[in-house]
């Protein structure tokens, strides 16, 4: 292999591995508030993505216009999936909690596909598509963006988790909600605020990603499980674990891709993520916390 | 419900399925019939495990896939004899099932599901991407139709006929299996493992043995309906169909058996009535999910006694300030 081979592979690992993160960002918020695994993850993200091809094509907003558009749309989305499917059931077993949220997800991919059909869309680079020579790897403009937008992201829920009150809320509840409950923070409330900050983090993943991956109504079943690779590989919990995870995950999956095979491409984060369970279901960076396995 | 209720129900049952034919106008419902007892019987081994021994499941389109591509292979490429080629699928779909659900069941709730979904993703690329062995895509064709003894079974009607037998025989099985000190083992451990391990049951061994023995229903519905189709492509196996045989379960309210069932063949008769509309048996399948657990946990029976029950309830109110105002 030539150097220049392996940096391209490197590039294109780290740039969808980012948006694996921020799925698996989702994940993790919402696990640690509520302890639900949100099967639907995965649509956020498509969301985002769609949303942000429709409103620039169909209704001809600007590109930025859109995409916060489509965030914002995003967001809404998540509060409502937890208001509508999730806060009903709150004390229901493990068990229906699964089967509601995997009904949730097929739910949002079966109106996304009637509303905006099964075509794939692309969405225009946010800075053009001529690509800048790096060591003799072609680095696109968009990959740049990716990779700026996911750390600033990752620094802005540092930031929220660590410095303002509610964030801080939201991390005694993950700790305990009822003490948390009993120290008077209103544990609904968090809850809710945790979908909407996962959606949010999803949907911006799904808008980032797309002009490079393209997108259609179903590509959240498959980012949906990366994420939760990603999850599983950095610790599941572990917020930064997570996105570290998301980026080794697509780090090799690239380099799978490159020097292995590319057919078998989705299939290696699977195998990864089976083998992770079955020896070592805490994850790289994860406590060894056996009562959650 | 008793033992002896089980089997009357289950009698019943086989004659509604032998009667059933001649009521149908056409071929084309026997169709539907055939592939309602295949459905069937999906949702009878995943039944056990998801409803009684409490283990999700979403691998299962997976090892129905599995057994279909193996048998169509074996009898078609390999030129192994039909029967040979079904229990050799049914035998390597069983021994994948146990090798996959030995190290998966010891993950519980989200990370089960999970592996398994991780695992019937990977079989449903494999059955994709080997394009040499499995046709790809476009799908397997030329698998030689159901026979026996280098008898085919021609007529739909006879296959059908088969194809019942087999879902009696499986409820039959399943009947037995609940009433037995298995039954009562999975529905200990469903309610607490740890309760029940305390009470010495060696819990890991049951849920492999409900595991494997649902991989082995789901494997035995494969080679029938790969011998039934003679094609078979990989987007009948792929994650929605996992998906399809858990909703035909929880509308049967997860622990009944006839209601899974019932469950099958309304997922498998729902897209007939919904041609007009097309595509929208994805976003019900996704609101059915959604709504059976939140309003009847206990599946279309469990909420129609609620409702009957509701319903009677207001009668007798009325009735009785009907009477006082009399």
């Amino acid at each position: 292999m030539d150097p220049s081979s392996l940096l391209q592979y490197l590039i294109t690992g780290l740039t969808l591995g980012s948006t694996y993160g921020l799925t698996a960002l989702g994940f993790t918020i919402i696990f640690n508030t509520t302890g639900v695994i949100n099967f639907a993850q995965g649509e956020f993200v498509m969301l985002g993505g769609m949303m942000s091809v429709y409103f620039t094509r169909v209704l001809g907003l600007g590109e930025p216009v859109a995409v916060v558009l489509a965030v914002v749309g995003a967001t809404v989305a998540g509060a409502l999936v937890e208001r509508l499917a999730i806060r009903p059931v709150r004390d229901c077993p493990t068990i229906n909690l699964i089967i509601i949220t995997i009904g949730v997800s097929i739910l949002i991919r079966g109106l996304a596909m009637l509303a905006w059909g099964k075509d794939t869309h692309v969405l225009e680079p946010f800075s053009g598509d001529r690509p800048i020579m790096v060591l003799g790897a072609a680095v696109m403009p968009q990959a740049l963006w990716v990779l700026a937008v996911s750390l600033l992201l990752l620094a802005g829920l540092k930031a929220f988790f660590s410095g303002t009150i509610h964030g801080k809320a939201m991390l005694a509840c993950s700790h305990d909600p009822k003490a948390a409950s009993l120290v008077g923070i209103g544990v609904q409330r968090m809850v809710l605020l945790s979908f909407m900050i996962s959606a949010l983090v999803g949907a911006v993943g799904g808008v980032i990603l797309t002009p490079i991956t393209m997108t259609s109504y179903d590509v959240g079943i498959m980012l949906g499980l990366k994420g939760f690779a990603a999850c599983i590989l950095g610790g599941l919990g572990n917020p930064f674990g997570a996105a570290a995870g998301g980026v080794i995950l697509g780090v090799l999956e690239s380099l799978g891709a490159g020097f292995v095979s590319s057919a078998y491409k989705d299939a290696l984060a699977f195998v990864i993520l089976l083998a992770l369970l079955f020896v070592k279901p805490s994850g790289l960076f994860g406590l060894k916390d056996t009562k959650r396995v | 419900m008793s033992y002896r209720k089980d089997m009357i129900w289950l009698g019943c049952f086989f004659v509604l399925l032998m009667l059933a034919p001649a009521a149908l106008p056409n071929n084309y419902f026997l169709t539907i019939l055939i592939l309602g007892c295949l459905h069937s019987l999906n949702a009878v081994g995943l039944c056990l495990l998801v409803g009684h021994a409490g283990q999700i499941s979403l691998g299962h389109a997976g090892f129905y896939g599995l057994a279909a591509y193996a048998s169509a292979w074996l009898s078609a490429t390999a030129g192994w004899p039909v029967e040979a080629s079904m229990l050799a699928g049914v035998a390597l779909t069983v021994a994948v099932s146990f090798l996959i659900g030995m190290p998966s069941l010891k993950l519980k709730g989200h990370y089960l599901a999970m592996a398994t979904l991780g695992f019937g993703i990977i079989l449903s690329i494999l059955f994709t991407e080997t394009v040499d062995i499995t046709g790809g895509p476009s799908g397997f064709v030329g698998i030689p139709r159901l026979s026996f003894f280098g008898r085919e079974v021609k007529k739909d009607l006879a296959l059908y006929r088969v194809v019942a037998g087999v879902l009696c025989l499986a409820v039959w099985l399943a009947f037995n299996l609940l009433h037995s000190r298995i039954g009562r083992a999975l529905r200990a451990l469903h309610t607490s493992e740890k309760a029940a391990q305390a009470m010495g049951v060696d819990i890991a061994r049951y849920k492999l043995f409900v595991f494997v023995l649902s991989a082995a229903f789901s494997a035995v519905a494969g080679v029938l309906y790969a011998h039934y189709l003679t094609f078979i492509a990989p987007s009948s196996f792929g994650f929605m169909f996992s998906v399809e045989l858990i909703v035909m379960v929880v509308l049967g309210g997860m622990v009944s058996v006839p209601g899974a069932i019932v469950g099958a063949f309304f997922v498998t008769v729902l897209p007939e009535f919904l041609r007009a509309f097309e595509n929208i048996e994805v976003v019900l399948f996704g609101a059915i999910l959604i709504l059976c657990m939140m309003f009847m946990p206990d599946g279309m029976a469990g909420g129609w006694n609620r409702l009957w029950a509701r319903v009677r309830r207001a009668w007798a109110a009325r009735g009785a300030s009907g009477a006082a105002h009399g």
